[in-house]
């Protein structure tokens, strides 16, 4: 039986567009795309199409536009805000099949790939020339570079590389109305408005990227990782401070507290010392610098109270490592029924308070939450434990994250860092800015999507006019008299 | 800059004032020029109206230099030098070279996204800046990103004000991500016989491990290439890398260069005409023939190794922005020589420039704002 709200001849139509296994309307093939990673928010589309190429992506925008139908793209819907989630009765466009990397140019560090591409692919296929792509979201086995773009996706070592948007160069883009426009450029700094660095991260309320160009970075000579465990996070933090402060630009710096560690050991035994608070530290560059540095890191967490250091060298050690803080959400799972899991950003020096205020605020509610961040841009991931068995627990533990969530904006950060504000935190950005900011973002949505076709109702908490004019020139009368040209 | 003589100039004292003063531009049809220095008011192309010029020389204070944070907010009208001098103290820098950092402000080079040798490792102003006060040209005060490096939270304005040269809003105040200052840092230089073997070794290094923060060859229709490595760090390191520099060169002439020749570009700039090109890294030796094709002797160039040069020549460039757009790349006209009086600054903005139209009226409807300056007439 269909659950469909769209109608025959629509989807006849595009039916038409696609392969015949390209449109999904049975309401068990829908159920699979009504959530992203963000579980507990659920809508089924009205159809799920699976185009194969960027006409098809058009064709189907195209339909969408004429009928006035919302749609919302999709990549591995790994996403933890609801970026991805449906519109109710709106089309849902997967990206997945466009997965081809089409280029491949090494001496000028660029990769030409299609949206669906998983991002370490793109590491897999230039890794023989020693070559890296280096945003790498803890979900990066799984999720795609289309939804690494519509996220602006960081990692964990964005701290030294930056984050998406610092490695996307140029895109083709289908705007909401079909029309198909090439933003940037293989070379930096092209004419015009930067037009990919306000795309990128716009959780893909201003179009469809089909086609990416990214930028590629040379692997460095030397990776190390230290492990130091610490009495407390308050400690570990303090020593983060240190590292900060002595001038150094770590590729990564990784925190967990004790409740985080022990859920990563019990996910993939990655041998952490049991301590109240874990720093990861990973330098890279030439040997003989990251040799030198490395020495002053061990000697500033000893200085602040670490009671055990390692140093993994091998390849092998420090994958082990990393595997368990990027499991540590889903390793979680081991120790709570339901988790949610928040984004929060702070200065780095509010660190502690924070911590302090975090373990009161979970103490009161009588949840745990465990807290893993990229404590290097004061990137905060609390995770809030509740068993959603128990009445009242589920509503509590969002109560708490979003606590969390007010006390970041009061510290002076933001309510996300890299997960998005999707549908789960627009409420909460009539906090973080004032109507003004809000309009004035939405004067970019206007621009692109006057309709507001494009994955509606996130992001903001209240949406724009754009007015019936929108996007048009309006000439000045001193030009409209004559007396002026524009060019 | 004819254009500008016997204007009226504004110098709002604070953001409200800024938003009252485009306010009522705005109402009564008075095209705006934001000035900050006044070192590029000749960039772009000349307006197509002018009615006053708005001055952000009064709001030149550094409002916040949250050092363990590694971040400062400060007003538009602030002196780069200025700025680098006060995160000195602290041991830190924004990491970018800016052109006549002792004139330029912090609001001129947001909008014509000035960026150096440095940006090789650092990456440009839209990699630096993480928040931005813009005054729209309605009075609205726009504020988007904020004091944290890593922020998703709406849409990246600060991205799109860079580089848009006024035509959006008025900067008034921006917050950038620092970094420290570099422990030590050497600069080495060393002559390549050509533009072949230059091009080669840029590439050859780029691909190597070599940790280098900058790199640029000087050459000019009289001078063979010179390259220059910048290297920061500590003593060891850059001894290490020293070595293997001299390794992957083949050369053994490496001198010791002083730290001047990074402000080269700020000498090419002295002389006259210059333009701004940007090719891809491997294209740099065919960019090179195609200016020796212009048939003028008397040019000169510094090319960073992310492909973005510098030139000073006075012929006419049409045909080689034609085989420059058709590499990829673009060049930018930025102080004209007689020759090429009649040529648009930007060049090519592909088929997004309705979508750019677009983004323009809906900031300022009425043109107010630098109207004509920019890319494709906006």
């Amino acid at each position: 039986m269909s659950s469909t709200l769209l109608a025959p001849a629509i989807l006849d139509e595009l039916r038409s567009v696609v392969d015949p296994r390209g449109l999904l309307t049975a309401r068990d093939e829908l159920r699979t795309y009504e959530c992203d990673g963000l579980t507990n928010f659920r809508v089924a589309p009205g159809a799920v199409a699976l185009p194969v190429s960027t006409e098809q992506v058009q064709a189907l925008v195209r339909i969408c536009h004429r009928a006035r139908i919302p749609f919302v793209a999709r990549g591995a819907g790994t996403g933890l805000s609801g970026g991805a989630l449906p519109t109710a009765g709106g089309l849902l466009i997967s990206l997945a099949r466009m997965n081809r990397i089409l280029e491949v140019d090494l001496p000028n560090a660029r990769v030409v790939v299609e949206p669906g591409v998983i991002n370490q692919e793109v590491t897999a296929k230039i890794a023989h020339a020693r070559y890296f792509y280096a945003p790498d979201p803890s979900s990066q086995s799984v999720c795609s570079i289309g939804g690494n773009v519509a996220e602006n996706s960081g990692g964990a070592h964005c701290l030294k590389y930056g984050f998406t948007t610092t490695h996307v160069l140029a895109l083709e883009v289908v705007l909401p109305d079909g029309s198909l426009v090439h933003i940037g450029k293989k070379t930096p700094d092209a004419p015009g408005f930067d037009l990919p660095g306000i795309f990128v991260g716009s959780e893909g309320t201003l179009g469809i990227a089909t086609r990416i160009t990214l930028r590629i970075v040379k692997r460095p000579e030397c990776i190390q990782t230290l492990l130091a465990a610490f009495h407390s996070t308050n400690e570990a933090g303090a020593a983060v401070s240190g590292i900060i402060a002595a001038g150094m630009l770590p590729a990564a710096i990784e925190l967990m507290d004790n409740l985080a560690i022990h859920a990563a050991e019990a996910a993939v035994h990655a041998h952490y010392p049991d301590c109240g608070g874990l720093l990861l530290v990973e330098l890279d560059g030439p040997e003989a610098e990251v040799r030198a540095l490395m020495e002053q890191v061990g000697q500033i967490c000893r200085d602040h109270g670490a009671w055990e250091i390692r140093v993994a060298q091998t390849e092998t050690e420090r994958t082990l490592v990393w595997k368990g803080r990027k499991a540590a959400f889903a390793s979680v799972g081991r120790i709570s029924p339901n988790y949610l899991v928040q984004d929060g950003v702070i200065p780095r020096t509010m660190l502690p308070e924070v911590l302090n205020e975090i373990e009161r605020m979970g103490a009161e509610s009588g949840l745990r939450v465990a807290n893993v961040f990229h404590a290097g841009d004061g990137n905060l991931h609390p995770l809030v434990l509740y068993d959603s068995r128990i009445p009242g627990q589920e509503s509590a533990a969002m109560a708490v994250s979003e606590k969390i969530l007010e006390l970041c904006i009061e510290k002076g950060g933001s309510i996300t860092g890299e997960h998005g504000v999707g549908v789960e935190k627009k409420h909460m950005m009539s906090k973080m800015f004032a109507e003004p900011d809000l309009q004035t973002m939405q004067r970019v949505r206007c621009a692109f999507d006057p309709l507001q076709l494009s994955n509606p109702a996130k992001i903001f908490p209240r949406p724009r006019l754009c007015g019936e004019r929108a996007g048009e020139y309006k000439p000045h009368s001193v030009e409209v008299a004559g007396l002026a040209e524009r060019f | 800059m004819d254009f500008l003589h016997g204007l009226r100039v504004v110098e709002p004292a604070n953001e409200q004032e800024v938003s009252a003063a485009l306010l009522c531009a705005n109402r009564d049809g008075l095209a705006v020029i934001p000035r900050g220095g006044g070192t590029k008011l000749d960039w772009g192309n000349p307006p197509a109206r002018a009615g006053l010029i708005l001055s952000t020389a009064r709001l030149n204070r550094i409002i916040e230099h949250a050092w363990a944070d590694l971040t400062v907010t400060v007003e538009a009208g602030c002196t780069v030098a200025d700025l680098q001098h006060a995160l000195a103290i602290r041991g830190q820098r924004l990491a970018l070279d800016a052109l006549w950092p002792e004139r330029a402000t912090v609001g001129g080079i947001l909008s014509v996204n000035d960026s150096g040798a440095l940006r090789l490792t650092y990456g440009g102003l839209r990699d630096l800046i993480i928040g931005i006060t813009l005054v729209l040209a309605d009075g609205t005060i726009a504020r988007s990103g904020g004091k944290v490096v890593k922020n998703v939270a709406g849409y990246d304005l600060p991205k799109l004000a860079t580089g848009a040269l006024g035509t959006l809003g008025v900067i008034t105040q921006a917050i950038f991500r620092l970094h420290p200052l570099p422990r030590n840092t050497r600069t080495l230089t060393l002559d390549c016989a050509d533009i072949d073997s230059a091009q080669a070794l840029l590439l050859t290094l780029q691909g190597s491990n070599v940790a280098h923060t900058a790199l640029q060859v000087r050459l000019g229709g009289s001078m063979a290439p010179k390259m220059d490595i910048l290297l920061e760090g500590t003593d060891a390191g850059m001894e290490a890398q020293e070595a293997r520099i001299r390794g992957l060169a083949r050369v053994t002439l490496i001198e010791k260069g002083d730290t001047s020749i990074w402000r080269a570009r700020e000498e090419l700039t002295a002389g006259g005409a210059f333009s701004k090109l940007s090719v891809l890294p491997a294209n740099i030796a065919t960019t090179v023939s195609a200016i020796e094709r212009t048939g003028d002797p008397e040019w000169y160039a510094v090319f960073y190794a992310n492909g973005i040069g510098w030139l000073s020549l006075n012929a006419p460039l049409n045909e080689l922005r034609v085989e420059v757009e058709a590499g990829g790349g673009s060049l930018f006209v930025l102080r004209r020589s007689p020759a090429q009086a009649r040529m648009d600054t930007w060049g090519e903005t592909g088929d997004a420039l309705p979508l750019m139209r677009a983004i323009k009226s809906q900031f300022d409807p009425n043109g107010t704002l630098n109207p004509g300056r920019f890319a494709g007439g906006i």
